[in-house]
């Protein structure tokens, strides 16, 4: 660390500070900007050559002056101190307490940018992860390792989804190490409570971290919490060996304050305005999901974003899917029919639930009954919109069938409580007994044995 | 003398006073040794692409230039390795520098101490030219690894050695210059060939909509474009698997951590289907995934086809599956930004479409140097943001290829895989292979294949009756029509991956399958003149036999298809019982 403070500052835009006279400044270093009254904000080296370095403030640029402002560079890049002290605990998005607490000290810190596993050492995620959400463990089972984001809209009950899983995740089995850890990324101060509660009253609370930045504090800050958050989850699964659950919630947020930042820096835009380097920037957090050969601990990320005029094409969710290992799509329509956790199974998908799924691990029909859903429903579905044109007599008497399973199906299968914990085994028979009112024959997707073994037709 | 970092901006480093610098040398840059290429020269200044992480690095550290352009090592030990974008051995990394990928690591891309049996094939004495094969060693169980003169070498070969060899020693000489089983090659090059061929046969792969109705030739191009989740990833790793390629490049640009984790847990399970010997003895990978960094994602795609063309060089039939060139192609983008390059089309650089069209014209079908002949076929994922194909990268592609898999998400959301679109998809090889698809699958194959591909087109139309007048009102025949279609579309072009039997049918099974479909549709139209109607064919039993044909293992498929036939031709005698 350096004790020299550079006078040198010579330009000063909305969050970049252009400091002169500077041989040898790190890209990424970290710098420390003190204003006039003595206060100081952290900033980060963006740009450095021989005779100038650009420092991107964390917070905002008010205050700073040309003449009297000094600049400190700190010789290192951005680290979080990082122990099992921090459970229970809450932080900012500079990783400092928010909670009246001391702060961490330890000898362990980490670079928040982490480092890409080597897919050579990475594990395939195979164990089924029951959360007792029919629409999710049926249909688009979750596995631990996986990184799956909840596609949602503004109104939608997706906290009260992601509470619910965190709650009712048998990741969340005493046997083995748990933990949740919790990103709330530009979030406001309820939706940040709602969490706090939820976590005391299941006594989840002791086995969580929480990193809050509030939508009133700085956009800086937004995006390095993603990275302290996932720092702090490294550490517990890959040094402490335990399972940890990442929520990180708003991701629409941290994109927006992506853009903002790059914005500022004056770069080329890439699609609406949004950096042409998101998709790679995601990555380097969602990546940070998964399993490694060797080690006990695993990273299982729920991600949740908030879809901008729930348009599924928008760069956020659009990159955001093609990183992440399926998503949890929750549908308006749905929602306004009553119909909660609002899952639409369809545009919904999980990439990893056949290796955590089948024989030995949930039941041999899992597959089957799965795929039998989605093709009923979706057809039935397709139907509900011809029958909006044509009406239902038009339709055969088969077709009326596969109609009436699609109000079943939602209200039956997708549609239960809060606090409705329901097991594999219940959510598969719930499936069978949609099925029997199917016809026999129109039952494509699941084998003949499985029919004679698990169906509910009356008579043959 | 060693040049110094003047700036550093993200993955683009300013450096001064290096010596000798010429555009892309390879060059290693800073304290760590991180590995760069130099890709625009301006007075004295360098500037460099860093494959690596470049936090922590300042201005004032040394650069070396290596003098040499980034260049991948051909030889034996290139099968069953898993690389990153710039040949670097990932299980090796992993072993010196832990589970996570550090800074300026290097390790040899080929083993240097393991020794190889090398049988020559020539005489000593004989004159060889570039690409002449003159001996070889047995790689895997499936490859013989055929040793190459390099291409800038011709002359009287002499010292030619015989027996157990690492590929540093030398095994002979030709002229002056020493062979060695390794070679190396600068990615950004084509190694050279004869002259391209005309394409006349398919690369086989056991996928039903691909082999009917969208063939790829072998020494072809393909694009897969689609949104995520439509299975564009599952499609390459069918492929992968089952295409009757003699040796497989997967390049995973930019993608998935755990997939290529599934790849290489997999391929070493799976057999292949013609000789058994497990798939991972032809496959080479390259992972570098997403958030690995974005310039080593350029150079995966280079490297890749570099390997590629190496073994095509050897005579062999080689596909090469990038996912995704899409990301790649922002690889492009960010480097151009960063070089503030006047940016074309939705900020990508204005050479993209170039440089897409140089990627795939590095396919084909060959004669190679050698006088063997080898191909490469080139198959592109790309990932069109919101699934929309009007983008640059997918709009480039086109153009280039000449297979478009249209993947689609309303198929994909109903969960019919694969979800390639059949009215939007097409194959140019149609024609070309349809010689050999008569020569080899039968001659009513053509016919056959186009009679579907009507019914499905003819589907599509009286559905937009359906939703004016509705189902009932629709004549008979048309009935029948929708019947078939929604059999070719359930019972045929949907097969899933990860079932035992249908992942994989072999061409025979494929039109003995659609045979029956076919067949049932034309009994069941003479049937119809006769006054059965189109919902009592809808019940017949043999429908469901038809529906789990793709179920039946290839030694049963001959009895179960007789078995069919035999129900379709009962229909002609149903009607006097059933026709009111």
């Amino acid at each position: 660390m350096s004790d020299v403070y550079y006078k040198t500052l010579n330009q000063v835009t909305n969050v970049l500070l252009f400091v002169e006279g500077i041989k040898d400044a790190a890209y990424g270093e970290l710098a420390e900007i003190r204003l006039e009254d003595g206060s100081s904000v952290t900033g980060q080296v963006l740009d450095s050559r021989n005779g100038l370095a650009i420092v991107q403030s964390f917070a905002e640029t008010r205050g700073i002056d040309v003449n009297r402002t000094r600049v400190r560079f700190l010789g290192t890049t951005a680290k979080l101190s990082v122990s099992t002290d921090m459970l229970g605990r809450v932080f900012n998005g500079m990783g400092l307490p928010r909670d009246n607490g001391p702060k961490i000290y330890s000898e362990e810190s980490m670079d928040i940018t982490g480092s890409a596993i080597n897919p050579d050492a990475r594990e395939e995620p195979s164990e089924f992860i029951e959360t007792g959400i029919s629409s999710i463990d049926g249909m688009n089972s979750l596995v631990r390792g996986q990184k799956l984001p909840i596609f949602s809209g503004s109104g939608l009950p997706h906290n009260r989804i992601a509470a619910q899983i965190a709650r009712q995740a048998k990741l969340l089995d005493n046997s083995e190490g748990f933990a949740v850890v919790f990103g709330g990324i530009g979030i406001n101060s309820e939706e940040a409570n709602f969490f706090k509660k939820e976590f005391e009253e299941t006594g989840a609370l002791d086995k969580s971290i929480m990193f809050l930045n509030l939508a009133s504090e700085p956009s800086m800050e937004r995006i390095i919490l993603p990275r302290l958050a996932l720092t702090a989850a490294e550490y517990l699964a890959y040094t402490e060996q335990m399972h940890v659950l990442v929520i990180l919630t708003d991701m629409t947020n941290y994109c927006e304050a992506l853009r903002e930042v790059s914005a500022a820096r004056n770069e080329v835009p890439g699609r609406r305005g949004y950096p042409g380097y998101m998709y790679t920037d995601l990555s380097s957090i969602y990546e940070r999901a998964g399993k490694i050969q060797g080690r006990k601990g695993s990273i299982t990320q729920l991600p949740i974003l908030t879809m901008p005029g729930d348009d599924i094409t928008h760069p956020i969710p659009d990159l955001t899917g093609y990183i992440t290992e399926g998503q949890v799509v929750l549908s308006r329509e749905l929602h306004r029919k009553g119909v909660y956790p609002n899952v639409d199974v369809l545009l919904s998908l999980s990439r990893l639930m056949n290796q955590g799924i089948g024989k030995g691990r949930t039941r041999e029909d899992h597959r089957g009954v799965a795929d039998q859903l989605y093709a009923a429903y979706a057809k039935g579905k397709e139907l509900r919109s011809l029958t909006e044109i044509v009406g239902e007599e038009a339709l055969s008497a088969g077709d009326r069938k596969f109609l009436a399973f699609a109000d079943r199906f939602e209200n039956g299968f997708v549609n239960q409580g809060f606090y409705e914990d329901r097991g594999i085994e219940q959510t598969l028979s719930l499936g069978w007994e949609l099925f029997a009112d199917l016809d026999k024959r129109e039952m494509k997707r699941v084998k003949e044995e499985q029919i004679s073994k698990y169906g509910r037709w009356k008579s043959a | 003398m060693a040049g110094v970092i003047y700036r550093v901006s993200g993955p683009v480093v300013t450096v001064q006073g290096l010596q000798d610098p010429k555009m892309y040398d390879v060059v290693r840059v800073g304290d760590q040794g991180l590995i760069g290429e130099i890709i625009k020269l301006d007075k004295d200044m360098a500037i460099v692409q860093v494959y690596e992480d470049t936090n922590g690095l300042r201005p004032g550290e040394k650069v070396e230039n290596t003098g040499a352009p980034l260049s991948v090592e051909l030889g034996p030990g290139l099968i069953g390795s898993i690389y990153d974008g710039i040949q670097r051995p990932l299980d090796k990394i992993r072993a010196t520098s832990g589970d996570f990928i550090a800074k300026g690591v290097s390790a040899d891309p080929l083993d240097r101490k393991k020794k190889w049996n090398f049988k020559p094939t020539v005489e000593n004495g004989a004159e060889v030219k570039g690409g002449d094969i003159i001996g070889e060693v047995e790689e895997t169980s499936l490859i013989k690894h055929r040793v190459l003169v390099p291409p800038t070498v011709s002359g009287k070969i002499s010292g030619l050695a015989a027996g157990s060899y690492t590929i540093e020693d030398t095994i002979a000489k030709v002229g002056d210059d020493e062979i060695r089983l390794s070679q190396k090659w600068p990615v950004r090059v084509a190694r050279p060939v004869v002259d391209k061929m005309m394409l006349d046969a398919p690369l086989i792969t056991g996928q039903r909509v691909i082999d009917t109705f969208f063939p790829v030739a072998k020494g072809g191009t393909a694009a897969v474009p689609g949104p995520f989740g439509s299975g564009k990833t599952i499609i390459q790793h069918q492929l992968a698997k089952w295409s009757d390629a003699d040796v497989i490049v997967y390049c995973g640009a930019g993608e998935r951590g755990n997939e290529m984790t599934e790849v290489l847990t997999t391929f070493p399970e799976l057999k292949d289907p013609k000789t058994g010997k497990p798939l991972m003895d032809r496959t080479v990978l390259i992972a570098n995934t997403s958030n690995m960094p974005v310039a080593a994602r350029e150079a995966s795609i280079y490297t890749s086809i570099t390997i590629a063309e190496y073994y095509r060089d050897m005579g062999y039939s080689v596909a090469l599956m990038a996912d995704s060139t899409s990301r790649w192609a922002e690889a492009l983008r960010e480097i151009s930004g960063r070089l503030e390059e006047m940016p074309g089309e939705e900020g990508y650089p204005a050479y993209l479409g170039r440089k897409i069209a140089e990627f795939y014209e590095r396919a084909g079908k060959v004669h190679t140097l050698g006088g063997t002949v080898g191909s490469v076929t080139a198959i592109g994922a790309v990932s069109p943001p919101g699934g929309d194909t009007s983008e640059p990268v997918s709009q480039n592609t086109l153009r280039v290829t000449r297979v478009f898999w249209a993947l689609d998400a309303s198929l994909a959301n109903s969960r019919h895989f694969p979800s390639i679109n059949w009215l939007n998809s097409y194959s140019l090889y149609v024609d070309d292979l349809s010689k050999w698809y008569a020569d080899n699958v039968g001659k009513e194959w053509h016919a056959l294949y186009q009679e579907a591909m009507k019914t499905l087109q003819k589907e599509a139309e009286i559905n937009e009756v359906v939703q004016l007048v509705g189902y009932d009102a629709l004549p008979e025949a048309d009935k029948l029509t929708l019947d078939t279609a929604k059999m070719i579309r359930e019972d045929y072009l949907q097969q899933s991956a990860f079932d035992e039997v249908d992942t994989y049918t072999t061409l025979r099974k494929q039109h003995l399958m659609l045979n029956a479909i076919m067949e049932l549709a034309e009994e069941g139209g003479k049937a119809l003149k006769k006054g059965v109607t189109a919902e009592q064919l809808s019940s017949l039993g043999v429908k469901d036999k038809i529906a789990r044909m793709k179920y039946a293992k290839e030694g049963e498929i001959d009895a179960y298809s007789k078995e069919v036939d035999r129900e379709i031709a009962a229909i002609g005698g149903m009607e006097a019982a059933q026709a009111k």
